[in-house]
């Protein structure tokens, strides 16, 4: 079947197999920052924007992406490495195996939320899990974000 | 791992439901529980195109379309005020935001899943599913049907006055919930469901007088422990390897007596009933 998706800002035509998974279809071009991690719908190593909301490409076919907007890291990427540096800062990223996911989610985070609350930011991130660092680095980070961006710092509004 | 042939984005419900009277052909919903499957399906067929994405909301009831997603359910702030809140607080614990912005109420409420907080949640409201064929139902009938060819359209809520609570216990915060409790206090009665026994979500009714007693806060804390023993009791529960049947049964009590004080606190914050008589939230 012929799909059509604007991938990063680029509109991509092809031929797909119907049971393609979206995160195999964006790491086919190019997009490694989109990770299988859990294959079972729970870790969100996989998530990228879909028409500018966060979802799990491992649990979505490429073919309901049909002529819609995805995004990834790569295509986010002044956002992401202003925000990835408070989160390098605090040590927090460890293995980094994580890390793509949850820069996602939190710009998803960000842009749904001006100022979110701990409570806020612990529930929008609770489907991004992390083996290493017990989120406390991760908050840090984004706590230390949010205030530079209060002063004015970040480019990160839409 | 899910294997799909064809896909076809539907144009109509009548070309959806003609292909879904072929075995092999099936209806995604998220798509999420049945990705998990080894299923060989030969037509996976898409409603998105349909713009039954969509809640509407009127003087009577809310519409609520099929690929509706847990998110916007989440999101809704006229649903959040009907249901005091129990749709939000049913949803914001499953997986996450990516995961919610993809289920469907249409995926949720026709699996009938055992697991399903959005099951326990709607079944105690007073919620009609619309069926391509089969025509409007009560959630509670079409929750105890078996599975069928049928599509299941819309969701409709009707704004029945009333309370709500909803419990839940789980294991892990993110995790399926070991025993799930949604009660209501409806105008046309009130009633308790469980849900997560691990089966189905069931409904027990909750006698008149003591619907009476609790709209009116008066009952004492003896009384609202004497009727979650009664009702709990009611509810057959199973072992999985979440929880034994024993546990859940003893959840099963304690959920509802907590849900019972939570709104018998509410009814009495809105009557400016002197809670010394039954008011104290229960700390157990």
């Amino acid at each position: 079947m012929q799909i059509s998706i604007q991938l990063n800002g680029k509109k991509i035509t092809e031929e797909i197999r119907p049971d393609l998974l979206l995160i195999d279809w964006v790491r086919q071009h190019g997009c490694y920052s989109v990770k299988c991690g859990c294959e079972t719908s729970n870790c969100g190593l996989c998530t990228v924007f879909l028409d500018e909301k966060p979802v799990l490409s491992c649990s979505i076919l490429a073919a309901r992406a049909d002529g819609r907007k995805v995004d990834t890291l790569e295509g986010l990427k002044e956002e992401a490495e202003e925000f990835g540096a408070f989160i390098a800062d605090q040590g927090a990223e460890q293995c980094g195996f994580c890390n793509p996911g949850m820069i996602m989610n939190a710009i998803a985070l960000f842009r749904e939320i001006a100022d979110p609350t701990d409570d806020e930011i612990k529930e929008y991130l609770a489907g991004n899990l992390c083996r290493c660092s017990g989120y406390e680095g991760q908050l840090r980070g984004i706590r230390a974000f949010i205030e530079y961006r209060k002063k004015g710092g970040a480019v990160c509004d839409k | 791992m899910l294997k799909i042939r064809e896909y076809v984005k539907v144009k109509t419900l009548e070309e959806a439901y003609e292909l879904n009277q072929k075995r092999s052909n099936r209806i995604l919903g998220g798509m999420l529980w049945m990705k998990m499957s080894d299923a060989q399906i030969q037509t996976a067929i898409d409603l998105s195109g349909l713009g039954l994405d969509q809640i509407e909301e009127n003087e009577e009831e809310f519409s609520i379309g099929c690929m509706v997603t847990l998110r916007q359910l989440e999101e809704h702030e006229g649903l959040a005020k009907w249901s005091s809140g129990i749709i939000r607080e049913s949803v914001k614990d499953i997986v996450g935001v990516q995961f919610r912005n993809l289920a469907t109420i249409g995926g949720s409420l026709f699996g009938r899943f055992g697991f399903s907080d959005v099951l326990t949640a709607f079944l105690a409201l007073d919620t009609y599913v619309e069926l391509f064929k089969g025509g409007l139902v009560t959630l509670k009938e079409f929750a105890e049907r078996e599975r069928d060819n049928d599509i299941l359209v819309r969701v409709i809520v009707k704004k029945t006055p009333g309370r709500q609570v909803y419990l839940t216990h789980r294991n892990t915060k993110t995790d399926f919930p070991v025993l799930a409790v949604a009660i209501a206090a409806e105008r046309d009665g009130a009633r308790v469901v469980v849900g997560a026994r691990p089966l189905r979500a069931m409904c027990v009714n909750v006698d008149d007088a003591w619907k009476e007693k609790l709209e009116h806060a008066d009952c004492t804390p003896e009384e609202l422990r004497e009727l979650a023993g009664e009702l709990a009791e009611q509810v057959p529960t199973g072992s999985n390897m979440r929880a034994s049947a024993a546990y859940r049964k003893h959840l099963a009590n304690v959920l509802i007596r907590r849900g019972l004080f939570e709104l018998h606190d509410r009814f009495a914050a809105d009557t400016g009933v002197d809670m010394d008589k039954g008011g104290q939230q229960n700390a157990d």
